[in-house]
Order: structure tokens, then sequence, then C-alpha cells
């Protein structure tokens, strides 16, 4: 009989999680659709989308960058470690520019601005909650989605391609750098090989993953900030849930990406 | 004064889970009336206002502005003006901000000198000095937090207006500064307003009536001059902060 509760109970737990992940999913798939149907529809906030720009882009570009640079040095100096193995060495250049620009430069970025961005806004829409602030703008007659949501969304969507691109160039000058100076290589010969070997394509791919990184992040950040539960440890969960969220649908969502734009 | 009721509640019921707050409400604000809902903590004094504003919707139970559903909501709002318990000022933006937020919205929005005159026009007006304009909220005490709150409530000249818990967290001076201010608005502006306090004093400063909450109904209403001979056991207990009563301290 013991045996048959604990059983049942074990399974009621599972039920109650997958019942609660379920309708986090929903919710979630809700106010992305809300988001986006807001995004079509007046009153638009220029100057909002301004400063979450400047904000979410700007104010990123240094821990992206170098996050970037040392990146591309390290993966300089691996690839070459691995090349010598079978006389190789010579692919460091267009391995590390396809390496950043396909796969490390859109992710490390997601990933960089998710702890950065996706925190931030997460804690400031949550505190938003938790002080009224958020029905404060509902009574000055300001629709929340489309003054705290959609502008961060629509900044964060088009920040993130250009934070890649900068942080792609920085990351193949670092591997550029170890390259040169490190393992002595022909500068002139790793820019030819480097400029050979990247295709349109590698580049383009890399920014359309970022603009759904920088999607999904600010999607994150602004669901679990309206989300937030009270007081200063519901505002803490919801940091968290943004980043560890943002995180893994970036990892996920990176693996689809590169199925659908490089099947094999 | 006009008799017209301004907003009519019929048998509003809100619950959060197994939590019954409302269980059928039913309360007549008349126009250009001032009205306190008191009751305990907890009793869902804050829920009520929010059921009226749209932003919790009630489980039943019918909400009436002028005589009819609320059918737009942002039309209402445009006329409607709210003091938050803890200000709810918007940290990112200087207090002149704050105080024109809602003027530097829309296709009629004024200019960034337009909005900054007028908010330092409203904030003299609830005793704050022109310099405050440009400071941000978190360089206020709390009682200029909530004269700003004030400034920015008042400054569309609204026709209805809720304060929630105004004097909450102030001394005796700045409280009674503040019911004042309150007063003084309410009838400047000939505005229907909707306070909800526990502070007696704030009652008998700000109210023309009274209605009690208490366990998710409306347990007394009438004018303020009638509170102290209300005959209610529970108002009684209410009015003078009695521990000893029908409503129970433990909740």
């Amino acid at each position: 009989m013991l045996a048959i509760n604990y059983i049942s109970e074990a399974l009621a737990s599972i039920g109650r999680s997958t019942m609660a992940l379920f309708s986090a999913i929903g919710r979630l798939c809700i106010f992305a659709a809300s988001a986006i149907s807001h995004m079509f529809r007046a009153p638009f906030y220029p100057r909002e989308l301004a400063a979450q720009l400047l904000k979410i882009g700007y104010f990123s570009l240094p821990v992206v960058g170098l996050t970037t640079l040392f990146t591309g040095g390290a993966l300089a100096l691996q690839i070459y470690a691995g090349g010598a193995r079978f006389n190789a060495e010579s692919v460091v250049p267009s391995i590390v520019a396809i390496g950043m620009v396909r796969e490390l430069g859109p992710v490390l970025a997601g990933l960089m601005v998710a702890g950065r961005v996706g925190a931030s806004i997460a804690a400031e829409i949550g505190t938003m909650k938790v002080t009224e602030q958020i029905d404060a703008l509902t009574t000055l007659s300001t629709h929340p989605m489309k003054y705290l949501v959609v502008p961060r969304i629509l900044a964060a969507t088009i920040a993130m391609p250009l934070l890649v691109l900068i942080g792609n160039i920085i990351g193949v000058l670092g591997g550029f750098l170890v390259g040169v100076y490190r393992l002595d290589f022909n500068a002139a010969a790793y820019i030819n090989n480097t400029v050979d070997f990247l295709e349109v394509g590698d580049v383009t791919s890399g920014l359309i993953k970022a603009a759904v990184f920088g999607f999904i992040v600010a999607l994150m950040g602004t669901f679990s900030g309206f989300h937030s539960g009270r007081g200063a440890q519901g505002v803490g969960q919801a940091t968290t849930n943004a980043v560890v969220a943002a995180s893994v649908m970036i990892l996920a969502s990176n693996y689809i990406l590169t199925e659908l734009l490089f099947p094999s | 004064m006009s008799t017209d009721p301004k907003i009519t509640l019929k048998g509003v019921q809100k619950s959060f889970g197994s939590n019954h707050v409302l269980r059928g409400v039913d309360l007549r604000v008349d126009k250009g009336s001032s009205l306190v809902v008191i009751g305990g903590s907890g009793t869902g004094k804050s829920v009520l206002l929010k059921c009226i504003l749209g932003i919790v919707q009630p489980d039943a139970g019918e909400i009436l502005i002028d005589g009819a559903t609320l059918k737009n909501r942002e039309e209402f709002l445009s006329h409607f003006g709210m003091l938050f318990q803890g200000g709810a000022l918007f940290d990112s933006l200087p207090v002149w901000h704050n105080v024109a937020f809602r003027l530097r919205q829309g296709k009629a929005k004024l200019s960034k000198a337009d909005a900054q005159e007028l908010a330092i026009e409203k904030l003299r007006r609830v005793g704050l000095k022109p310099e405050t304009a440009f400071q941000f909220p978190a360089e206020l005490s709390g009682g200029m937090q909530k004269r700003v709150g004030l400034a920015r409530a008042i400054a569309s000249e609204p026709s209805v207006i809720f304060f929630d818990e105004p004097t909450t967290g102030l001394d005796p001076i700045m409280a009674g500064v503040i019911n004042e201010l309150i007063r003084e608005i309410v009838v400047d502006l000939g505005a229907t307003a909707i306070t909800i306090t526990h502070d007696m004093s704030s009652v008998r400063a700000i109210a023309d009536n009274v209605a009690m909450l208490h366990a998710g109904k409306v347990r007394w209403h009438g004018k303020v001059g009638e509170i102290d001979a209300s005959g209610d056991a529970y108002v009684d207990q209410f009015i003078n902060g009695r521990a000893d009563g029908p409503i129970e301290s433990v909740r």
C-alpha cells in the first residue's frame, strides 16, 4: 500500500511538473504572438526603440568584442595544434574565419547578451511590475506591451546582427594576431586565406542566427519580467529564469538553424 | 452636487485560486463625490480598484461607468488619474517627464518645453519647487515622491481619480499636507474620487462618503459624518482601532 502511495505521488509530481511546463510554454507563445502583433499596430515608440538600441547594442559591444577577440585567438591556437597532427597548419585562417562567422560569433554573442541584456530587461521589468509601474503605465493610457516589450524585442533583433558582425571581425582579428605574432604566419597570406575561403552564405547565416538569438534574449527577458513574482526574491528568480531559458533556447535554436541553413 | 452615479458596481466577485477576495461587492459612487473605502489589510480594496480599471478582470458582476458597461477603456483612462501607494514613478524618467507622461503621448502630444512648463506648474500645485522637475524619482524623499505621484495623477485634469493609500509611510504632518491637497484637488477639479486608506484622519479629511469592505463585501456605506454613529460593530472596531471586536486580528 505504501509503495503504491509513493508511486502515485511520484507520478502526480511528474504530472504537475509536465502541466506547469506546458502551461509556461503556452503563456510564452501567447506573449510572443501578442508582442509580434503589437509591432504592427500604432502607437509606436521610436524614442524608446532608439534608447534600447543604444542600451542593447552599443553598450554590449565591449563584452562581445572582448569575448570574440579572445575566442578567435584561442581558436587559432587550437586549430594550429590540432592541424599540426596532419600537417594542416595552413587551414588556421580559414577555419578560424568560418568557425567564428558561422558558429562561435553568433552563439557566444548571444550567450553574452543573454547574460548582460536578458538579465537587465527581466530585472527592470520585474521591478516595474512589483512597484506597480506597469499598472501606472496602463492608467496613463499607455499599453505596456507596446511601450516596454516591443521596443526591447525590436532593438535586440536589430542590434544583435550588427553586434555579431562587429564581433566576427574582432574574432577573426584575434585569430590573425595570434596567427601572425605567435604562430609566425605571414600577415598577407593569413588575410588572403581568410578572404578566399569565406563565402557570403557563411556571413549571412551567422547574421540570421544573431537576429533569432536577439529576439529570444529580449523575449525571455520581457516575459520573465512580466511574470515576475513579488519582492526581491521574485525579481531575482525572474532574472535567473530569463538568462537560463534564453541560453538554453539559443543553443537549441542554433542546432535547428544550422540544420536548416546547412542541410547535409 | 449631482447625484448621478459615475461608477456603479453590482455583485462584483473576484477570486485568486481558493482565495475569494471579493464576494459580491455592490457600490455606487456619485459624480463629483469623494468615496473612501476602508477595511483591514487583505480585504480586497486594491483589487476592487484594479477591477474598476480593468487591470484585473472580475469573475462575476457588473461595473458600470456613467450607467453603462465600459466599452472603450482607452476613452475612460484618458480622463482618469491615479495615485499609487508607492508612487509608481518611472525611475528612468526625470520628474517632469513622469508628471507630463500622458501629455507626451499620442497625436496631440505636448512639446518638451510645454510639457516641462506644465509639469512645473503641477509640481507647484502640490507644493514642490520647480527644481524638483529635473531630478530623478530616486533622488526624492517618500513624501516628495507621493506629491509627484499626485501631480502626475492630476496633470491631465481628470474627471475620475483614484488614490491608493495616499498617506501610507508618511509622517503625520506630511500625511496632513497630502490629505489637504487631495481634498483641494478633488473640489477644484470637481472630480469623482475613490480613495483607499486605513488612516482615519485621511477618511475624515477626504471623504464625502465612506464604504467599509469586510469579508469580500461592503459591510457599511454611508456619509462620513455618520460613521461614528454607524451602529455597526465592525465599523466601530475599525475606526477606533480596537484589537477586541468582531474583526479577527489574525487573518
